[in-house]
Parts: C-alpha cells; sequence; structure tokens
C-alpha cells in the first residue's frame, strides 16, 4: 500500500484562533493562524513551551474546537462536525500519539491496540489480526502478552504507535512521541515514524523540542507568539 | 458485547476496593434474600388467607372462649355457607423451643373449611376413623421426622385431663400437604371430639369459629350480621377476615413487614454510598484514561455507558452472588429450627432482588458517568 507523495493538500487550517479563559483574562493561543499540510509530509512542529504547539494539534486532530477559523481535512469541515460525527470522524482518520504513551494500564498490548478496532463493524478474529499485524509493525509480536507495566518506555511508545495506526488513519498525530524516552528508544520510534512516512505514505505531525527528532521530518515549522515561521525566532 | 473485557478489566484496576464493594454488595443481597424470607413467613399466612373466610371470636381477646353452640347459629345467617371451629391447644412437645401450633378440629369440617390441605384418601379414613388421630402438616412432620403410626406425647399448658393428667397422647394417622408453597404445613390438628370428652374444664367451649361466605363481596356484611347476632349476650364476637385475623397474631411480636423494611433501608443507603464512593473514585482517577477513549474516537455518550456498564457489573456480581448464598442459607431452614409456617424466598422476591441490582448500579453510577460524558479531551489530557 505504498502511496505516492501527491502533494494535494490534506490539512487546511485558515484564521484559526483558540481563546482560553483564565478567570476574567481572555488568552489568545492561535492569533488568526494559518498552515497547509499536503499529503504525505512529515511535518515538525517546534516551539517555546506554552506556545501552542499541542493546541494546534489538537485542533487538526478534532479534539478540540477553535474559537475562530477553519480546520478543513481532506476536504471537509471538521469544525462544523457535531460531537457525535467529530468522534466518528475521529476514530476513521486520526491515530494520536502521546507523550506519555497513554496505554490502558489494565489491557495487554494486544487488546490496547485493538481498542481503536472496537469502534469499527470488524469481527473478532479480523479486530485480532489487525492488531497483530500492527503489533508486527512496530516490532511488538514478541509482546503482545503483556502489559504496559511489563514493558520499557520504547516499548510502550511502540505500542502507542500500533494503536495509532491500527485504524490506517488518514493523519498521524504525534505530541512529543520521544519526549520521555532516552536517545536509543527515541531514535527506534523516529525510525519508526520516518518508515511509515516513507513506506506508507503516512502523513504525519510530530510536536517536538528535539532539533535531532525535528532533523527526520520533511518539513519543520516554528510556533511563536501564535504564529509560524520556517525560521526558529529566539 | 465486545466491550465486555473492557468493563470488566477496568474492575481489575483496583482489587481489593473492588473486592470490598462486590462483598459489601453481596452482604446487603444476602440480607435481603435472607430477611425477604422471613417477611414471607409471616406473611405467608395473610398472603394465602381464603378470601372466602372470615374469623369469629370474642369480642374482648382471642383467649377468650366462645360456645360450641354458636356454630349453628352462625351457619343459619343469610350469606354463610359453612362455619367450623378451632381452639388453642397450647401444648409442648418435649420442650418449649419445638414450638409448632396443636389445635382440635371437627374432623370432617375441617377438608370442607380448609381445602387448601390436601390428604389421601386413605389417610382421611383412618383420620375420621382414629378418635387419638393427629393430622400433622408435611412440614411439621419433617421437622421432628415423624411417620405415619407414630405416638406423639404433648404436654397441656392450658388444658389438663380429665383426673388431672397432663400429658396427652396423639397417634399420627395423616399426613397433609398444602396446595400451594405458601401453606402452612406445620399445623398439628387433632379431634374435637376427643378433646372435649378427654378435658377436666372448659367442655363445650371453642377458640373461634372459621366462617365460608358465599359470596366474598358481601364478607363484611357477613362479618357485621354475625356480630350482630351475638351483640348484647354472654359472649360478644369480633368477626374480620382471616387475612386481618393472621396479620393480627403476627402483629402480637410487632409489625414485622416494617422492622424489616428499616433495617433493609439502612442497608442499602449505607451500601449505596459504598458502590457510589468506589464509582466516583473510580472516574476521577482515570480522566486521563476515558478521555483517551473519547479522542481515539468513543462518544460521549459512549463514555457514559461504559461507566454506567461498570457500574453494573460491580453490583451485579456482588448482588448475584449475594442473592445466590441467601438462597443457599434459606434452604438450609429457618432461625428458629422449624417454627415458621414457611420459609422460602419467592420467586418475585428473587426477580426484585435483580431490579433493585440495576437501581442501585444505576444509582452509584449515573454521576460519574455524566461526569465522563461531560469530560473535555483537551482539558483532560493537560491534567
Ligand atoms: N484548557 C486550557 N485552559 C486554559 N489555558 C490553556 C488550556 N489549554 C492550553 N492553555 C494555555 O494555552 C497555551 C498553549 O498551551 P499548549 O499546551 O498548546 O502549549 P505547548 O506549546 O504545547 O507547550 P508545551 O511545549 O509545554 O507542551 C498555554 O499558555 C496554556 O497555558
Ligand atoms: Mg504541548
Amino acid at each position: 500500500m505504498t502511496k505516492i507523495n501527491t502533494n494535494s493538500t490534506l490539512v487546511t487550517v485558515t484564521g484559526v484562533d483558540k481563546v482560553f479563559k483564565r478567570g476574567s483574562e481572555e488568552i489568545h493561543v492561535l492569533g488568526g493562524l494559518d498552515l497547509e499540510i499536503p499529503d504525505g509530509e512529515f511535518l515538525a512542529l517546534m516551539g517555546p513551551s506554552g506556545s501552542g504547539k499541542s493546541t494546534l494539534l489538537n485542533l487538526v486532530g478534532g479534539l478540540d474546537r477553535p474559537s475562530e477559523g477553519k480546520v478543513e481535512i481532506g476536504g471537509k469541515r471538521i469544525d462544523k462536525l457535531s460531537d457525535r460525527k467529530l468522534a466518528a470522524w475521529r476514530a476513521r482518520h486520526v491515530g494520536l500519539v502521546f507523550q506519555f504513551y497513554n496505554l490502558m494500564p489494565v489491557l495487554t498490548a494486544q487488546k490496547n491496540v485493538e481498542l481503536p478496532l472496537l469502534l469499527t463493524k470488524l469481527s473478532r478474529a479480523e479486530r485480532k489480526k489487525r492488531a497483530a499485524i500492527a503489533l508486527d509493525i512496530v516490532g511488538l509480536s514478541h509482546r503482545t502478552g503483556h502489559y504496559p507495566r511489563q514493558m520499557s518506555g520504547g516499548e510502550q511508545q511502540r505500542t502507542g504507535i500500533a494503536r495509532a495506526i491500527v485504524t490506517d488513519p488518514t493523519l498521524l498525530l504525534c505530541d512529543e512521541p520521544t519526549g520521555d524516552l532516552d536517545r536509543k528508544s527515541g531514535d527506534e520510534i523516529l525510525d519508526l515514524l520516518q518508515a511509515l512516512n516513507q513506506e506508507q505514505g503516512k502523513t504525519i505531525i510530530m510536536v517536538t523540542h528535539d532539533i535531532h527528532a525535528a532533523a527526520r521530518a520533511t518539513r519543520t515549522l516554528y510556533l511563536n507568539k501564535g504564529q509560524l515561521s520556517t525560521e526558529a525566532v529566539d | 458485547m465486545k466491550y465486555f473485557y473492557l468493563v470488566f478489566s477496568s474492575l481489575k484496576r483496583k482489587k481489593l476496593r473492588t473486592l470490598l464493594t462486590v462483598l459489601s454488595i453481596m452482604v446487603a443481597f444476602v440480607l435481603f434474600g435472607y430477611l425477604t424470607a422471613i417477611r414471607q413467613a409471616f406473611d405467608a399466612g395473610v398472603e394465602v388467607a381464603g378470601a372466602d373466610r372470615l374469623i369469629v371470636r370474642h369480642k374482648v381477646s382471642i383467649i377468650q372462649l366462645l360456645p360450641e353452640s354458636y356454630e349453628d347459629k352462625i351457619e343459619r345467617l343469610e350469606g354463610v355457607d359453612n362455619a367450623a371451629h378451632s381452639t388453642w391447644f397450647g401444648g409442648i412437645y418435649q420442650e418449649p423451643r419445638n414450638f409448632f401450633a396443636q389445635m382440635p378440629m371437627e374432623p370432617e369440617e375441617l377438608f370442607d373449611m380448609f381445602p387448601e390441605y390436601i390428604i389421601s384418601d386413605e389417610q382421611k379414613a383412618a383420620w375420621l376413623e382414629t378418635r387419638s388421630g393427629a393430622l400433622v402438616g408435611r412440614g411439621l412432620a419433617e421437622r421432628f421426622d415423624w411417620k405415619v403410626g407414630d405416638r406423639i406425647p404433648i404436654n397441656a399448658t392450658i388444658w389438663t385431663k380429665k383426673g388431672g393428667g397432663r400429658t396427652w397422647e396423639f397417634d399420627i394417622v395423616a399426613i397433609y400437604d398444602g396446595v400451594e408453597k405458601g401453606t402452612d404445613t406445620s399445623q398439628f390438628f387433632f379431634r374435637y371430639d376427643f378433646f372435649d370428652e378427654t378435658r377436666a374444664g372448659g367442655t363445650g367451649q371453642v377458640g373461634w369459629f372459621s366462617v365460608r361466605v358465599n359470596d366474598p363481596d358481601r364478607a363484611a356484611e357477613v362479618a357485621a350480621a354475625i356480630d350482630a347476632e351475638f351483640a348484647n349476650s354472654a359472649f360478644e364476637t369480633k368477626t374480620e377476615p382471616e387475612g386481618a385475623f393472621i396479620q393480627g397474631f403476627a402483629n402480637q411480636i410487632g409489625n414485622i413487614g416494617f422492622i424489616i423494611m428499616s433495617i433493609m433501608s439502612a442497608v442499602f443507603f449505607t451500601i449505596l454510598l459504598v458502590a457510589g464512593n468506589t464509582m466516583a473514585y473510580a472516574v476521577r482517577e482515570r480522566t486521563g484514561e476515558l478521555a483517551v477513549l473519547k479522542a481515539i474516537g468513543f462518544t460521549d455518550r459512549g463514555v457514559l455507558g461504559l461507566v454506567l456498564g461498570e457500574s453494573l457489573a460491580l453490583t451485579l456480581v456482588g448482588g448475584a452472588i449475594g442473592l445466590g448464598l441467601a438462597w443457599m442459607l434459606v434452604s438450609m431452614g429457618d432461625p428458629t429450627d422449624g417454627s415458621f409456617p414457611v420459609f422460602y424466598i419467592p420467586f418475585s422476591s428473587i426477580f426484585l432482588g435483580f431490579a433493585l441490582i440495576a437501581l442501585m448500579a444505576f444509582i452509584a453510577g449515573i454521576l460519574p458517568a455524566l461526569q465522563a460524558q461531560r469530560l473535555q479531551i483537551a482539558d483532560a489530557l493537560r491534567r
């Protein structure tokens, strides 16, 4: 299933702002931000802490709604969807990888990876098979019966990636996926993401503080004071 | 049920807490089942009381006697189908704790008046032939392992024999069964003719009359007519429906139904707090995980369902085990060692038990479930 980078636009963010209320004070995190991401891109998002990287990622992933502006994914206005439709859209189109893995501690790796498939119409056997394939892709076929606490951080994160790709989503969103890992495990995760991008054509947005990590991406953008730029501003 | 393991695996999270909660719920339902059986034992007589039967007793109190001759007078009144008398014997078999009711009855009238007692034709014939014969309920016979042909000595506390003896001896000639589960088979009947000629005092006097009316809808009218008939006589009467009479009898010990309801309410309220507390913590501890489920694509409603499902799993496991244990305990015998006329958990109460389980699951789980439903992903993931 190798997808050729067709350079058609997958993500279009236009004039987006997100306002948070802290007491009576309003904080504008993203000041009318624009962003286009072509299909098949591996985008690294950098910027100082508190600049709004996670906020932007949440808007693109449909985990939150903008206070202003439009978010279009594959030509669809997701900020206008009802909660219910948005949840279904996320299940279908978004794979999420978190800094702290966010696996269910009471489920085995296999069951954790099967979790998103519960929302599909797939049979039990089919779910099992797909989860096994996803775990194989991330190199964890030998760990399927293990619980998160029985795995290293790197293995947990690979399980997290397996869970994110098991539904074959359109977009893979990673918020500091190597932020909690040592160099070696982090590199393995980056190898994996890079392979997913290059071999399977997955579009990836990765938030990171690490220039080494960003170097693996096809493009790097810096977020500062609510605006994106191609250059780091100090 | 593909979400089944998801619900159950979340109960494994805090095993000790889950275990303790399940145990408390279990205890509540053991109590529910057991107390229901006790209550049923007291209510059984009332429930199966003949709707067409009245009880005529002395106006002052049940222990005062009435003349046997009232039977004919009652039967002559309009609306009365038949009347038969009974008397409280109040004897002791071996020791006072072996309590059961003994009553001298009119041997033939018995079956006409109380069709709920069933015996074989053969035994009926023996009962009609044997003056010292006793007719005992199946439950009573099993309690003391009595068989037809056994001779049973009963020590009188009220009725001494002519010549001063206190030990009455009866020959068991028949054992009756009940038409339904609730029928009282704990009684010991013997013959009035034998009783009347053997007792030292009180000849010609009986305890109360059972009266069957032609039309149950007019029972109140007939009752009034009976009391009017004997008004201003030396023995004034009070007539009431059999159910009310039995209820009054049971209420001598106290309002059992009320006492049991009070205990149950207190227990369930406490357990509800325990279960509610468990669910509240279960949700609060995993806001992150619930947010991840939503991020993955679970709907708000779906997460609500998961939490309610978890609450149901918790109460269902505890409740079902509790009801099962109660069933076992109850089938092992009643706490008075056989003095209850009946002792079982009615099917309707098992059903009610499961309804309570569902209700408890809902009440304990609904607030945490709504909290989970309202959870905003982005907020929850930041915590
Ligand atoms: N739910 C919220 N309520 C109030 N303020 C919020 C909320 N979410 C984000 N913020 C604020 O918005 C700003 C951007 O937050 P965000 O998490 O997007 O930053 P970030 O770039 O991801 O930072 P980091 O690198 O530390 O993860 C911060 O000032 C944060 O305090
Ligand atoms: Mg962040």
